[in-house]
């Protein structure tokens, strides 16, 4: 039985407040890590605008898979310099996306400090990465993928498929 | 040597015959057709069950790349591909480096060329000195060197002042003339059809109107001179009307076409293909159509090869900046009999067009088996095929528009002058 | 036989010309240019993709302009750009085309982008590196004699989607010399290809290709006819050389008849926008007030086609 989404988002929102800034901007990552991005820049009410990352650009695994098929642009619509920043995920896995996000991140500016906050920690981490704040830790086993979803009336539920 | 060439179907375009008859061949001629002549003792035996046996081929244009290309082929490995191909006898164009325009030129090509088992080697001598059309050559003493015709290749005279006089000075002494019809301005830049191949290519065009201008200054010319006059390698279907209009008017002229345009349009150009860069021109589908009837009507008079061995340091560089020219000795018979197949014509009528019409053209008495006459043969396996690679092809020459592509018709064995100058598997 | 850009599962292997191209592999490329266009506004203009490859600008025609172009994308991805001006190197030194390029394979060259004075000598590359079994490496067609530029004619689809959003509802037409122009015909290809249902081809008959018409574009040899109500004016550039002579008279001559200006823009739809490949002859196919008017794209055209660049660059290097 998985948790529930919509709740994790709730906690997490609320585990985020007490470490914020009045600086302090969101950066959710396409496509999951944006809907969760979304639901606490509106609960946590930041004045900074969210930012948007598609970091597809940054893979490593773009020699052996090639360019994403549904790219999206990137959107950074604030200024980086000497900001303390929060990239936004759903899940958190190998650690690779978060690699990628920081590498884009710096492509834009030199920021304060950087925290990582994710829904579920799913374990099998392959980078040294570890998350600030994550609503949930799950042990979950590689044959499987954990994945965020959205309805049409946008409700958020997790889903675990086969690999 | 004796040979008795048995069970063989035997086709005789010049004598009509299609029918199994043996052939006997002695001392380098046809001794007899059907019967053995009495007391023939054959040295060779020579089983042609399931062939078919006729003349050897008449090939109106191959160019053997000597002098002065030794590089892009030899007389040795142009004459293996002759035998290869069945064909026995050949007419090469002027275009040598020096062109043929010296006597001792073509004394040495004769002389080089006269070997057993070596195709017979008919010179067609320069029109002009140097190809260069200023200046006349000695027709005459070129005639004696053993020029059959007088010609310009593919480099057309630009003045048609020297054009005429060349015309009358041929027309004196009764030589033929055989000329490539393109225009100097028209033809100059264009290095394929002006269609919507070129185009779409971005290619430059070659009007149609580069060669029917030219047709009409040649036969208006040879109305004029009266002489023989011979244009080679018809492309579209314009020229062809004009050809027969001005014989229903009464000038002599004569035509032939290649293997390739008559198989061939702009449109197998495919992707920049140098094999297909060619002069003239592939022309549109249409013109080919044209082409296949004329020849099959026999208002083109003879099917040729243009066999043209080129490098491939010449044509592996882009399309407009290749060498022109494909090989062809060997494709010669195979694409004959595809294009038989195709119009479904007759055997004797396809192989007429390979065999005695064209010796009608050079002027010659060969292209028949009738008895006393050279023992000139091609033997061929009408079910055999084979796939067209660098590797089949025994001339130097590699490039060819119908590489990779499965023709028709194995020569199996040719002789000339009753030597066997190829038989398959030795 | 295969179309030689794609690869055995359809997918683009080089790119060479748009003619024959699926409407598929247009929109994909399109698509994927767009997060490009973003990249330029960034402190640091670059990306990782094409880092640690090696990238032969292979340039037998000088042309500044476009190999800047190619340059900026590939060193905005990370490659390492490698400029050779071959008109003025090894063809003189009597070294083929072909050596050329074994030579730079032999050097580890994962992409080359290449310029030629005739038409096909992409092809011919890349034939030869099918032959030679190195099919890792791509080539991409930077213009080759009258052919085709088909980075440009992408780049110009992208302009044109930017501001007109479809192409299933638009006249375009194209104007000037499509005699010799390898743009025209990249256009021709891409407009027909991406639906556009009315492609018109403008200029005098000395400067418009035989059956022209079969590539699906109107013939016009009325200036004012042919931009009636069009959505989209893409001028060409005539070359000096071909100002004066057998083809035209003289460029005041064409710049009377087939110059733009504002009066013959009125013709145009009042939304029309106008596109030049550049470097324009402004006062010969172009009027400066035109050029540098509200309807002119051009600038534009020249952003995008960075972006362009880079998404080509990315597919094939990704592929």
């Amino acid at each position: 039985m998985l948790p529930d989404a919509e709740r994790l988002c709730e906690a997490l929102a609320e585990s985020l407040r007490p470490g914020l800034d009045h600086e302090t901007a969101l950066v959710g990552i396409h496509t999951g890590g944006v809907w969760v991005a979304e639901r606490l820049h509106a609960a946590l009410g930041l004045k900074t605008p969210l930012g948007r990352l598609d970091v597809s650009f940054y893979r490593d695994d773009f020699g052996r898979s090639g360019l994403h098929p549904q790219l999206k642009s990137s959107d950074i619509p604030f200024d980086v310099e000497d900001r303390p920043i929060i990239i936004v995920d759903d899940v958190l896995y190998t650690g690779r996306t978060i690699r990628a996000a920081m590498n884009e991140i710096f492509d834009y500016g030199r920021p304060a400090r950087i925290d990582l906050a994710v829904l579920v920690d799913r374990g099998g981490r392959e980078l040294p990465v570890c998350p600030r704040w994550a609503a949930q830790t799950l042990q979950i086993e590689p044959a499987k993928n954990l994945q965020l979803e959205r309805s049409e009336a946008g409700t958020l539920t997790l889903r675990l498929i086969d690999a | 040597m004796k040979i008795h060439i048995r069970n063989g179907r035997l086709i005789d375009p010049a004598n009509g015959i299609d029918a199994q008859r043996d052939v006997f061949v002695a001392a380098g001629r046809i001794a007899a057709i059907g019967a053995a002549p009495d007391g023939f003792v054959a040295n060779r035996v020579i089983d042609a069950t399931g062939l078919t046996v006729c003349p050897g081929l008449i090939d109106l244009s191959a160019r053997l790349r000597e002098p002065g290309f030794e590089y892009k082929a030899t007389l040795e490995s142009e004459m293996a591909a002759a035998a290869g191909g069945g064909v026995t006898t050949l007419a090469c164009p002027p275009d040598t480096d020096p062109p043929l325009d010296e006597p001792g030129l073509v004394e040495m090509l004769k002389h080089r060329a006269r070997h057993a088992g070596f195709a017979h080697v008919f010179p067609i001598g320069a029109l002009t000195v140097g190809l260069a059309g200023e200046r006349l050559t000695e027709m005459a003493e070129l005639h004696d060197a053993g020029c059959i015709a007088f010609g310009q290749a593919s480099t057309p005279v630009v003045d048609t002042q020297v054009l005429m006089r060349a015309l009358q000075y041929a027309a004196t002494f009764g030589f033929p003339v055989w000329l490539q019809a393109q225009d100097p301005f028209l033809g100059k830049d264009g290095v394929a059809h002006d269609g919507e191949m070129a185009t779409r290519l971005g290619l430059p065009g070659q009007p149609v109107s580069a060669e029917t201008i030219a047709i009409s200054t040649i036969l208006q010319l040879a109305r004029d001179t009266g002489v023989r006059i011979h244009i080679t390698r018809i492309s579209s279907a314009a020229a062809l009307d004009m050809i027969v209009a001005a014989r229903a008017s009464g000038i002599a002229v004569t035509c032939d076409v290649s293997i390739n345009h008559l198989h061939l349009s702009d449109a197998d150009i495919g992707f920049f293909n140098p094999n297909a860069r060619l002069v003239p021109p592939l022309r549109a589908g249409h013109d080919r159509e044209a082409l296949r009837r004329g020849l099959a009507e026999g208002a083109i008079n003879a099917l040729c090869s243009d066999h043209t061995p080129v490098d491939d340091d010449a044509k592996q560089v882009p399309f407009g900046e290749a060498e022109p020219g494909a090989t062809g000795l060997e494709l010669l018979l195979p694409l004959t009999l595809k294009w038989a197949a195709e119009m479904r014509l007759s055997l004797l009528t396809a192989l007429a067009r390979i065999t005695c019409d064209a010796a009608r053209v050079l002027g010659i008495p060969s292209g028949t088996l009738s008895a006393g006459a050279a023992a000139d043969l091609c033997l061929y396996d009408p079910q055999g095929s084979f796939t067209v690679t660098r590797e089949s092809l025994r001339s130097q020459g590699k490039n060819t528009p119908f590489l990779g592509q499965v023709l028709p018709g194995r020569v199996q064995a040719t002789l000339i002058d009753g030597h066997i100058a190829f038989e398959n598997g030795r | 036989m295969r179309n030689p850009q794609l690869d055995k599962n359809g997918g683009l292997q080089h790119l060479l010309t748009i003619d024959g191209l699926p409407r598929e592999i247009l929109n994909a490329i399109l698509d994927n240019a767009a997060p490009f266009t973003e990249v330029a506004e960034r402190e640091v203009k670059k990306l990782p993709l094409l880092r640690g490859k090696s990238v032969f600008n292979l340039f037998f025609e000088s042309s500044t302009r476009t190999r800047t172009t190619f340059e900026i994308a590939a060193k905005r991805l990370s490659a390492d750009v490698i400029n050779l001006n071959i008109g003025t190197s090894s063809t003189s030194k009597g070294e083929t085309l072909l050596d050329t390029v074994d030579n730079l394979c032999a050097m580890q060259a994962d992409m080359f982008v290449v310029r030629h004075a005739s038409s096909g000598a992409p092809f011919l590359i890349a034939q030869h590196l099918a032959a030679m079994k190195l099919e890792h490496i791509h080539v991409i067609n930077a213009g080759d004699g009258r052919h085709a530029h088909p980075t440009q004619g992408l780049l110009d689809m992208y302009t044109i989607r930017h501001y007109k959003q479809r192409f299933d509802n638009l006249v375009v037409a194209i104007v000037g010399d499509v005699l010799h122009s390898r743009v025209a015909r990249s256009q021709i290809h891409a407009l027909t290809a991406l639906g556009v249902p009315e492609v018109r081809v403008i200029g005098p008959k000395t400067l418009l290709p035989s059956d022209i018409d079969k590539l699906g574009v109107r013939v016009f040899h009325d200036m004012r006819a042919g931009l009636k109500d069009a959505d989209v004016v893409m001028m060409l550039r005539l070359q000096n050389e071909r100002m004066k002579g057998a083809l035209l008279p003289s460029p005041q001559e064409f710049f009377k008849s087939y110059g733009l200006t504002a009066d013959k823009l009125q013709h145009a739809r009042p939304d029309a926008i106008v596109m030049h490949p550049g470097p324009m002859n402004r006062g010969v196919e172009i009027d400066s007030a035109v050029a540098d008017g509200p309807h002119a794209v051009i600038l534009p055209q020249v952003t995008f086609g960075i972006a362009v660049r880079m998404a080509v660059m990315s597919m094939l290097a990704g592929a």
